[in-house]
């Protein structure tokens, strides 16, 4: 009787079926390396391979995270370095949205500032963290400042890339149909760019991820970056493990939700 | 029948650093209300600039153009101009890429709303109004791009090889249909096409150019004896073959001096 039903699956529930198990076994194996990955770690810990005080391990961290917690404020650091990634991301995309959209309205502002942008985007930002301080002081104004820099400069690149990709001959329709060049911007140029401008957004977030960290090395009391810097000073590496692994949780949960969005406009607006 | 367009003495260059292309040369005729008139020439030699400038995206460097509007004034008539490609949005449905014309004029008005729906039943896309451009064969979408011309209601309508991206058996069927919906709908037409059997066909009267910089050769009225038939069945009109071979000798003619 089985090996009879399955005759009868059809080629698409076959194909169906195979669809599914090749989903199945990823997300297996991705579990299986990272279990794989925290036994391993644990064990050398434990057996002495490895030296937990310099390398940490899974256990250790899980008890300076629950100390942390209860002591030393973990969670409002943690929420101190999610406010300011969250708020010079959101910057980013305001402000590259707007100085992408006057170097596509004026041609010759676009290739005046070339020059400009390019040397900005390859300057390494982190370099620019030490004035920042002198300028802003050691507040959060500093933090997301840094955050904006690190990202900013590429964004508006790719953005105005984005723009200047659209197929020229949809703007000439805007035209024939009597639109003017605000029409040619808001019906063809933002709507047919906005997958660019989603992949643009899910580099950004990572980056202005980058550019808080940095931030706090330098400028803060607060934040993941700061407990980072204050356990290698104070040789608690138990402390910058658990911070830095905290940092990949918040670096996957920004990732997954921008995607989630990226979904939710995909499926609103039809691509 | 009255003129509804008059072009004297139209000259257009292109400049770069290189130097200057002539591209439009001392270029004048007239068209005719409710005429259709197919304009062909060698590739490049600037058809698509003329219907440019007949449309006001580019203004003419010399001579003028004169409309005569059905009500005898002279203002620029309403010109719908369909491009070689439908271009019809693909973050847009069906229905919002043939309103589109409508919203960039803010003439979204019952009246007009309820024009495109008769243009969409009448063109069999009424069941696809809510579907994605790409889920319409290419006949449809073409289609598509003529409701959208045809909701802002132009007096002319201007087409730019508006068939060359479909597959031959298709672009037979859809430009004869496209030219019966034009000819139903009583509108003016102009019409660059490289097919010269499609542009006997469809026109009442065929413009020959020559190469850069493009003149007028040779003006030629085409009257088939089965015109009254759908441009399928012109292909058999006894003129026929003598109208391709007359076109065909002045187009090669030009090529050779």
């Amino acid at each position: 009787m089985k090996t009879k039903r399955k005759q009868e699956l059809t080629k698409q529930e076959e194909f169906v079926r195979a669809h599914r198990r090749h989903h199945h076994q990823v997300s297996s194996w991705r579990i299986f390396l990272f279990l794989l990955f925290l036994g391993v770690w644990e064990l050398s810990a434990d057996l002495g391979w490895i030296d937990s005080f310099f390398f940490s391990s899974p256990s250790r961290v899980i008890r300076c995270f629950a100390a942390q917690i209860g002591t030393n404020h973990l969670l409002a650091h943690i929420g101190v370095t999610l406010f300011e990634t969250i708020a010079s991301f959101l910057l980013v995309i305001i402000i590259s949205l707007l100085a992408a959209t006057m170097l596509w309205h004026s041609k010759k502002l676009s290739e005046i500032l070339e020059p400009y942008l390019v040397v900005l985007n390859s300057l390494p930002k982190s370099a620019l963290a030490p004035l920042f301080i002198v300028w802003l002081g050691t507040g959060s104004t500093t933090i997301i400042v840094a955050g904006i820099s690190v990202a900013v400069f590429g964004s508006i690149i790719s953005f105005y890339t984005g723009f200047q990709q659209v197929d020229p001959e949809k703007i000439t329709l805007i035209y024939t149909l009597g639109g003017k060049k605000r029409d040619a911007f808001f019906k063809v140029v933002l709507p047919g760019s906005l997958p660019i401008l989603l992949s643009t957004a899910k580099v950004n977030i990572g980056l202005a991820l980058v550019g808080v960290i940095i931030g706090e090395f330098l400028a803060a009391r607060r934040g993941l970056g700061y407990l980072i810097i204050y356990g290698s000073q104070v040789f608690r590496l138990d402390m910058v493990i658990t911070s830095i692994i905290i940092l990949c949780v918040i670096a996957l949960m920004f990732y997954k939700s921008i995607q989630v969005i990226e979904h939710k406009i995909k499926i609103k607006f039809k691509l | 029948m009255q003129n509804i367009l008059e072009l004297k003495n139209i000259g257009y260059s292109y400049h770069s650093l290189h130097g200057e292309t002539k591209a439009l040369e001392n270029i004048s005729f007239e068209v005719c209300e409710g005429e259709f008139v197919a304009i062909v020439g060698p590739s490049g030699c600037g058809k698509s600039t003329l219907l440019s400038i007949i449309a006001g995206l580019l203004n003419p460097e010399e001579g003028t153009i004169l409309f005569n509007n059905p009500d005898g004034s002279l203002n620029y008539p309403k010109i719908g101009y369909m491009l070689q490609r439908d271009h019809l949005f693909e973050w847009r449905s069906v229905y919002r890429n043939v309103t589109l014309g409508l919203e960039l004029h803010h003439m979204l008005t019952p009246e007009r709303l309820a024009a495109v729906d008769r243009l969409l039943v009448e063109y069999g896309l009424d069941s696809f109004r809510d579907k994605r451009p790409d889920e319409l064969s290419g006949g449809m979408k073409q289609r598509a791009a003529l409701i959208r011309t045809l909701a802002l209601e132009p007096q002319l309508l201007l087409l730019d090889e508006p068939f060359s991206a479909l597959d031959y058996q298709t672009r037979l069927m859809v430009s004869a249909d496209i030219c019966r919906l034009i000819r139903a709908a009583g509108k003016t037409m102009i019409i660059i096409t490289h097919d010269l059997s499609e542009a006997i066909s469809l026109a009442d009267k065929i413009i020959i150019l020559s190469g850069r910089p493009a003149v007028v050769k040779t003006e030629m009225p085409i009257k088939l004896t089965l015109k009254d038939d759908s441009p399928l069945a012109a292909r058999n009109a006894p003129e026929f073959q003598l109208l391709f071979n007359r076109l065909w000798e002045d187009l090669t003619h030009e090529n050779k001096t």
